[in-house]
């Protein structure tokens, strides 16, 4: 029925579907489109895959000798040597095994390992009202990892049956309030400071607890200053606790001792070491320099001079000079200038010199996300009529911390990685100082790549943790192009 | 070892506060413990163990101080201290003593406004090399590159030995002993050069200690010794005696062992008056007249201090040499107890 398309070009009948050419499908398409789509990115795909065939062939050999078991780098080479034949060479594990106390505790008693590790645990307790606030399910999952990595560790540590259900019981208690309500567990979060501070130092109880309620005092001296004006208030409220941190606690510690007398072995800074060091630090560092930071951006944008000439000359003056030399003076220049016979901790002294070093870069970054804000977000809060304060933090802070979320935490991992540096003052931190000591013993002398691979490899599980964490809250708080 | 041009600034800048800490003694006391400046960790000199006990042949120095003034060898807080900041740990009064493996030079003693209380250990600077290298003297290196710790001094040692020889070489950068040892072994220089001692125990754990020999050139003087701050003599004289208590006992035959038995009265009045028996010479310290015993039983003499870190029975597998007494042909020579 089609003599009108009778045609010879013309085809009378449908063709059947055919496959696509073979460079268009599969595996042989997404090599050529990602691998070998011209002569550069084929000149790089080969010589890629040259140096990953180097590398694999140098170094696989090595990883696939293991040894985890023995006793001494020599027992290594040896059973390496009996099993693979001579000339064969292996990782010797055995160093990560042999020390695991040291690199992860340092030179904490043994018998209280358990403190670190619980005080760890409660950290991301004590974070989730913060962190996992809108997440019921991502709150849980984590803080029932979190759980049971705390119930399984415990007994390894020396924690007795009893003790360890009375921890069951706690944890399960929290995770029901963190279940039924995102902010149940604030209250741990309130108290975490002063309760961290007493899980890894001991002593009593009643110097975390006094140096805590410091900030309770400055809150009432706040509450009841607040009708004379807000310099007067701010001002009350800061300078109230100092002078009990200064003055006051040092007169109360005793009489509470006498009255009240609870406390645990005090461990002193000297035995902290390996990673129990560097997340003390870290934490601490991150916790404190938020806040700071945050001011200090502000300061730097203030209208006041002097506000704006301080901030300026701190911001400027701390990313001017290498972190180091600010450890140099905090470990060592300090002691010229305190009276004889001051006790000020290392670890406070360190710690004090992170903070304020990761707060000046925190500060510029948080500066970044405010100057990224549009001007009239600041003109809406001021014609809503809201004061100085209450316009930024409920209009242009929330904001511009959104925007600053990725550079906030690059500083935060930058400066945990920098942890590291503490080495140099005498500290034993996981990467050199630590590794030294172990290498020190005849028995480890020789093993020089296991320590460092073992090291950064727990350094990427944190620093990945934190950025993925990240990218989650910048999920989270898109709230634009919707 | 090592010096750092920086820091010594740091600590003739810190002078006052070094005078002003005068009276170590009576802050020890009073603290019941003794500050010591350690290594971070050299093997046989200075090492914690899994459990953060430190042992090894300067940590018994500061173990024979703490028993000879507080009586008791374990009240120490060892403070690891690195090569840039132990003087300046010293100086500022973080540490009332530095026992960690320093040379004695002129600079030191008088810039840097220190006392070398003694010397502990003689050591001199020397070379590894592979034994492929086909080379029997340090005078055959010439055009070698050689791996060096920086900022020591062994690093100006070697430009004054080359120099004197008329040679040429390549120094290879390196950071610490560890990776001294690791740039060595993968071949990157042909010669490793430190101290002795540490060519010793280095070399004692390679995979195949045979492989490689020790130059029999010693390039330099290297006496090594516990470290007092300046301004502080009867600080400086306790620091003196104890160590040259350590090793008289060697020279009379004052052991471990033997010690309870000697105290109870000897043949030799100078044992008497070391031990304690007789005579009153630890007053004459501020101590009491124990102290020395005290000391000598903390860890045992000199010798057996030697024999049990890094002697021949250890893998450090050290000879006396230089360290043997001067009655058995070695420098140790301590001034007479009377």
């Amino acid at each position: 029925m089609s003599e009108h398309h009778s045609a010879a070009y013309v085809r009378s009948a449908m063709l059947p579907e055919q496959a696509p050419p073979v460079s268009e499908i599969g595996v042989i398409r997404w090599l050529r489109e990602n691998l070998f789509s011209g002569p550069l990115n084929t000149f790089l795909t080969l010589a890629g895959s040259f140096i990953l065939y180097f590398l694999v062939k140098e170094y696989y050999p090595w990883l696939r000798h293991s040894v985890w078991h023995a006793g001494s780098v020599g027992e290594c080479r040896d059973i390496v040597t009996a099993t693979w034949g001579e000339g064969a060479t292996g990782a010797c594990w055995a160093i990560i095994r042999d020390r695991w106390n040291m690199f992860m505790f340092g030179f904490y008693p043994r018998e209280h390992y358990w403190r670190p590790t619980l005080a760890l645990g409660l950290l991301i307790f004590a974070a989730a009202p913060v962190l996992f606030a809108e997440s019921r399910s991502i709150r849980m999952v984590v803080l029932g990892i979190v759980a049971a990595f705390l119930l399984v560790a415990f007994p390894g540590l020396g924690v007795g049956a009893a003790a360890n259900l009375m921890l069951a019981a706690a944890l399960a208690a929290m995770l029901v309030v963190a279940w039924s309500r995102p902010w149940g567990l604030l209250w741990l979060t309130g108290i975490y400071p002063g309760l961290a501070v007493w899980m890894l130092w001991g002593g009593s109880v009643w110097g975390p607890v006094l140096a805590m309620s410091g900030f309770v005092l400055g809150w009432a001296a706040w509450l009841a200053t607040r009708r004379f004006g807000t310099i007067l208030s701010v001002g009350a409220a800061v300078l109230v606790p100092v002078a009990w941190w200064l003055f006051g606690v040092e007169q109360v510690l005793p009489l509470f001792d006498a009255v009240l007398p609870y406390s645990i072995d005090a461990v002193r800074s000297e035995k902290f070491g390996g990673f129990v060091l560097a997340l003390t630090i870290g934490v601490a560092g991150i916790v404190l320099s938020l806040p700071i930071g945050v001011v200090l951006a502000l300061a730097r944008r203030s209208d006041m001079l002097l506000v704006k000439a301080l901030a300026v000359g701190f911001i400027e003056f701390i990313r001017g000079v290498p972190l180091i030399s600010l450890l140099f003076v905090a470990s060592l220049l300090l002691n010229y200038f305190l009276p004889p016979g001051t006790n000020f901790d290392i670890i406070l002294r360190v710690i004090i010199m992170v903070t304020l070093f990761a707060a000046a870069y925190i500060a510029e970054v948080v500066r970044g996300g405010l100057a990224a804000l549009p001007r009239g977000q600041f003109e809406a809060a001021d014609s809503l009529g809201l004061d100085y304060w209450k316009a930024q933090r409920l209009i242009v802070l929330p904001q511009a911390l959104k925007i600053s979320i990725p550079g906030i935490v690059s500083t935060f991992i930058g400066m945990f990685k920098d942890t590291t540096l503490v080495v140099f003052v005498g500290l034993l931190d996981p990467l050199k100082g630590i590794t030294d000591s172990v290498r020190a013993s005849f028995e480890w002398k020789g093993a020089y790549w296991e320590p460092y691979i073992f090291v950064g490899c727990i350094f990427f599980i944190f620093n990945f943790s934190m950025s993925r964490y990240s990218m989650y809250l910048e999920r989270r708080l898109k709230r634009d192009h919707r | 070892m090592k010096k750092s041009v920086f820091f010594g600034t740091l600590t003739a800048a810190g002078l006052v506060a070094g005078f002003a800490a005068a009276g170590t003694l009576d802050d020890v006391k009073a603290r019941g413990e003794l500050n010591c400046g350690v290594n971070t960790g050299l093997v046989g000199f200075a090492a914690p163990d899994a459990n953060g006990n430190w042992s090894g042949f300067d940590v018994a120095i500061c173990k024979a101080v703490a028993a000879a003034v507080l009586g008791d060898p374990n009240k120490v807080k060892y403070v690891p201290t690195s090569g840039q900041t132990r003087f300046t740990a010293l100086a500022s009064g973080e540490v009332d003593v530095l026992a960690r493996n320093s040379t004695w030079t002129f600079l030191r003693d008088n810039d840097l406004k220190l006392d070398f209380v003694g010397v502990n250990y003689y050591d001199g600077q020397g070379f590894m090399v592979p034994k492929a290298l086909g080379v029997s003297s340090a005078k055959e290196l010439d055009g070698a590159t050689i791996c060096i710790q920086t900022g020591t001094t062994t690093e100006l040692n070697l430009a004054d030995f080359f120099k004197a020889n008329n040679m040429t070489y390549q120094p290879i950068a390196i950071d610490s002993n560890a990776e001294g040892e690791q740039q060595y072994l993968a071949g990157a220089c042909d010669a490793y050069t430190t101290d002795a001692s540490g060519l010793a125990a280095t070399r004692a754990a390679f995979a195949s200690p045979g492989d490689h020999i020790i130059l029999p050139e010693i390039i330099s003087k290297e006496p090594l010794g516990p470290a007092v701050r300046h301004g502080d003599n009867q600080w400086g004289d306790i620091v003196r005696w104890t160590l040259n208590a350590l090793i008289a006992a060697e020279e009379y035959g004052v052991t471990s062992a033997n010690l309870e038995e000697l105290s109870k009265g000897s043949a030799n009045p100078e044992i008497d008056r070391l031990l304690g028996t007789a005579g009153d010479l630890g007053p004459m310290l501020g101590l009491d007249n124990l102290w020395a015993k005290r000391a000598i039983a903390a860890g045992g003499n000199y010798g057996e201090i030697f024999a049990a870190t890094i002697g021949e029975s250890t893998p450090i597998a050290l000879a006396r040499g230089l360290n043997a007494q001067w009655t058995q042909g070695g420098l140790l020579y301590t001034p007479p107890f009377r």
